[in-house]
């Protein structure tokens, strides 16, 4: 399942469509639905997504599907500061929707974007995102198909939030879902852990820190295409561990199957400015969100093949396996640390602060 | 108490009020900290650093003897009974 | 990480671990002073790899833990007051004051930060003249000198919009207090026969002032450092004195600290600081344990910059934090562990706060 290669458009140079001189800033008038609402839209959005489906610019858009299950999976980007170390909210909209469609198996098919921009928001601010966002689209070979935006007053909006719904199919011999997980299945891990947490941090005022750390956002439909390929229905389950970290994502597999999970931690890898950054705050990676990665719950079986597909693809070069599916503790997920201890790994109850102590 | 980690000095200099501040790496992430709890430091060095201070230089032949005597105690504990009321003098104190 | 991951080698642990097993002969009693030797031995599990023969028990070294309620209460009021941009690490956020905590204030209006300096506090104060910057000023000796520091520099910026709410503990006064307690099953015998004292309270402050403690009631006392191999070490070293019998200070943590301390601190501390009487959460009232402003620095200090008014604080019934900080009952036999407290909804400090004993046995499922 090999992504499009995305035809040369040049974004870096040109400056943005709308006249910075008129409208430096988006306008409460810019969100009316009048003549200001479709010069935003034809001049920043369509040019930006430039497709068949978008061009008629009706209500909605009309698309021929493969047979199939349908897939469809939404979510809402409110990430601050919308800017960070290896992306930004535009392309995070689309890396994250479409790793939602494939961690049900599916292969993305089309995007929609509703934006809600807030008065006084830099107009060459939202054409950089609208960039950004084109560009991850198009690397991922999904189109923006149709689309909404708002403007609300200064002072209710936070800048711009993004909501993206996606559609996708899911092939045939393709059965995911949370509770198939079962004892003896192996836990394999994609890659490194806590970049994106921690490259967001390194930016956020009052916490910032100096770091090499890029965020890990990126599509993983085609290493997730390649992972299917090669073991098929032992693929059992599909998770990426975004908001919480993979201590949240491994208690909510092993909530949803009834299962007890056991997680080596000398399998799981962590950058060491990652690990610095870590230590300075208190923080633990386990906890920390990453957007550039996925866990699949394969049967022994199909184990290996599967972290062959993995290592395979560029996204997945540090793949490892790093636990497995036990029957024993159902719905608690353990930890054996570095240093022969074990300890429970919990959820958390709310976001993992950092700490003095 | 709390959060010290240990990393290694990459600048120091005064800041606009005279207070003495640097750069600390810990792995690849690098803070600004306050070094003026520790006047003698130089770049290359060790400090512990809790919420953004310094409070110590890390001393390298310390943490050597250190481990160094803890493992000689172990031998002879291994090769004796265990130690008497009137024993060797306290490590570090 | 240099001076990090040698003391988290997994054969030197397996070493340590035997080493103390094959030297221990009798059932010993340590206490770890420290919040965050606590948050090791738990989250490492090596608490766990020690012979059964050995009881740790965790002492009160968690400052929000034994932050008192008034003063959380007092934090709280000041917090949501317009116009006060109120700053504090990240620890103290969810601590639930008499009925609210200070993200609730925070999604109601109010302006809390979160800092990870007490100088990015000052920071603010000169970047917003038209506020009243509030730094929330808590944490044992360890802290005190980034407080001081922070004091200090808003003086010399001659700052008139920075103002601390001071709620510092000393360490020495509360062993001291525990020491003094008799366990009610023998009495004449001290419960805790032997201290694991906390690294970084020593790195400022030094190992001098824990002579005289270890002298008079004649116990061990090892300062630690806070890796896995720090903890076992120290542990060695406390079993290895306590089946001589011997009392006295020990330094396992010696590459960061020495018998006199950070004396640059120290005077700093001196300067903006004097030692007062301190309320202890679930302890009680324990003389000349806490720190207060100096005169010359009182402007500084928000308690008296802002009248909130009386602060009656209602602590819960149920909770038994005060037992459990000074190591006469751990968590889990606690009636409301993981029944009507639960870090979702705390009755008190120690189970809201990351170091606080009750959270680390609910995460990390602690149970008889």
């Amino acid at each position: 399942m090999s992504e499009p290669k995305p035809p040369p458009v040049d974004f870096t140079g040109p400056s943005c469509p709308i006249p910075l001189s008129e409208y430096p800033q988006v306008t409460m008038a810019h969100g009316g639905g009048g003549r200001l609402t479709h010069t935003l839209i034809e001049r920043m959005f369509l040019a930006a997504f430039r497709n068949p489906a978008l061009e008629p610019l009706h209500d909605g858009a009309v698309l021929d599907v493969p047979a199939g299950r349908l897939a469809v999976s939404t979510d809402s980007y409110v990430v601050s500061p919308r800017f960070f170390p290896g992306g930004d909210i535009g392309s995070l909209a689309v890396h994250g929707t479409v790793n939602d469609l494939a961690m049900c198996g599916a292969r993305p098919l089309a995007l929609t974007t509703g934006f809600v921009l807030e008065e006084g928001l830099a107009m060459d601010e939202l054409w950089r995102i609208v960039v950004s966002l084109a560009q991850a689209a198009r690397e991922a070979g999904v189109s923006v198909v149709t689309g909404d935006t708002k403007v609300v007053d200064r002072g209710k909006g936070d800048g711009v939030f993004i909501n993206t719904t996606g559609i996708g199919v899911v092939p045939e011999g393709v059965r995911v879902a949370p509770d198939r997980a079962r004892p003896g299945d192996r836990l394999l891990l994609s890659g490194r852990i806590a970049d994106h947490g921690i490259a967001i941090l390194s930016v956020r005022e009052g916490l910032a820190f100096e770091t090499s750390i890029r965020s890990d956002a990126a599509s993983l439909h085609g290493i997730v295409g390649a992972v299917l390929e090669a073991a098929g229905e032992e693929v059992h389950v599909l998770r990426d561990p975004t908001r919480g970290g993979l201590a949240s994502a491994t208690n909510e597999i092993a909530a949803s199957a009834n299962v007890g999970l056991r997680l080596e931690e000398k399998a799981i890898l962590v950058a060491e400015p990652v690990r610095g950054a870590c230590e300075i705050l208190g923080l633990d990676p386990l906890y920390v969100a990453n957007e550039g990665k996925f866990l699949a719950v394969v049967a022994p079986a199909a184990a290996e093949r599967a972290l062959a597909a993995m290592r395979a693809h560029p996204l997945g070069r540090e793949a490892a396996i790093v636990g497995e599916v036990v029957a024993e503790h159902p719905g608690r997920v353990f930890l054996r640390s570095r240093i022969g201890g074990a300890r429970v790994v919990d959820m958390l109850s709310g976001e993992q602060l950092p700490r003095i102590c | 108490m709390c959060l010290g980690v240990p990393g290694r000095v990459t600048q120091v200099a005064e800041n606009a009020q005279g207070m003495l501040m640097g750069r600390v790496d810990f792995g690849g992430a690098g803070k600004e900290v306050c070094l003026a709890y520790v006047p003698e430091v130089k770049v290359g060095d060790y400090v512990i650093v809790h919420v953004g201070f310094a409070i110590s230089v890390v001393s390298e032949e310390e943490a050597a003897e250190t481990f160094e005597l803890l493992r000689r105690m172990g031998e002879l504990a291994d090769q004796q009974e265990p130690p008497g009321p009137a024993d060797a003098a306290e490590p570090g104190a | 990480m240099r001076f990090v991951d040698e003391y988290r080698d997994a054969a030197e642990v397996r070493g340590y671990v035997e080493l103390i097993a094959r030297t221990v002969t009798r059932p010993w009693t340590i206490m770890e002073i420290c919040g965050g030797q606590t948050h090791t031995f738990i989250q490492s599990g090596v608490d766990r790899m020690l012979p059964e023969t050995i009881t740790l028990v965790h002492g009160p070294g968690c400052p929000v833990c034994v932050t008192p309620l008034e003063q959380i209460d007092r934090a709280l009021a000041i917090a949501a007051r317009s116009g006060v941009l109120f700053t504090s690490f990240g620890d103290m956020l969810r601590v639930p004051g008499s009925t609210t905590d200070l993200l609730s204030v925070k999604a109601r209006g109010g302006d809390v930060r979160m800092v990870y300096s007490p100088l990015d506090a000052v920071t603010l104060a000169q970047r917003h003249p038209e506020r009243e910057v509030v730094f929330f000023a808590v944490g044992f000796e360890t802290t005190a000198p980034a407080n001081a520091m922070a004091v200090w520099q808003a003086a010399k910026l001659g700052l008139a919009n920075f103002s601390i709410l001071c709620s510092h503990v000393l360490v020495p006064p509360a062993m001291e207090a525990i020491l003094g307690s008799p366990d009610p099953a023998s009495p004449g015998a001290h419960r805790v026969q032997a201290f694991l004292a906390a690294g970084h309270v020593c790195a400022v402050m030094g190992t001098r002032e824990y002579e005289p403690i270890a002298g008079r009631h004649r116990v061990p006392i090892v300062v630690t450092g806070f890796e896995p191999l720090d903890l076992l070490q120290g542990v060695y070293l406390a079993v290895r004195a306590l089946e001589a019998g011997r009392v006295g200070v020990e330094n396992q943590y010696a590459r960061a600290v020495t018998r006199d301390g950070n004396r640059t601190a120290q005077a700093l501390l001196r300067e903006v600081f004097t030692v007062c009487d301190r309320a202890w959460r679930g302890i009680g009232v324990i003389p000349a344990s806490g720190y207060a402003l100096a005169p010359a620095y009182e402007r500084f200090d928000a308690a008296r910059r802002f009248d909130v008014g009386t602060i009656t604080a209602t602590e819960s019934p149920l909770c038994i934090a005060g037992q459990v900080l000074q190591g006469r009952k751990k968590p889990h036999e606690c009636a409301a562990f993981g029944k009507e407290c639960t870090p979702e909804h705390p009755l008190g400090a120690p189970m809201v706060s990351s170091e606080g004993a009750c959270a680390a046995y609910y995460r990390y499922a602690r149970k008889p």
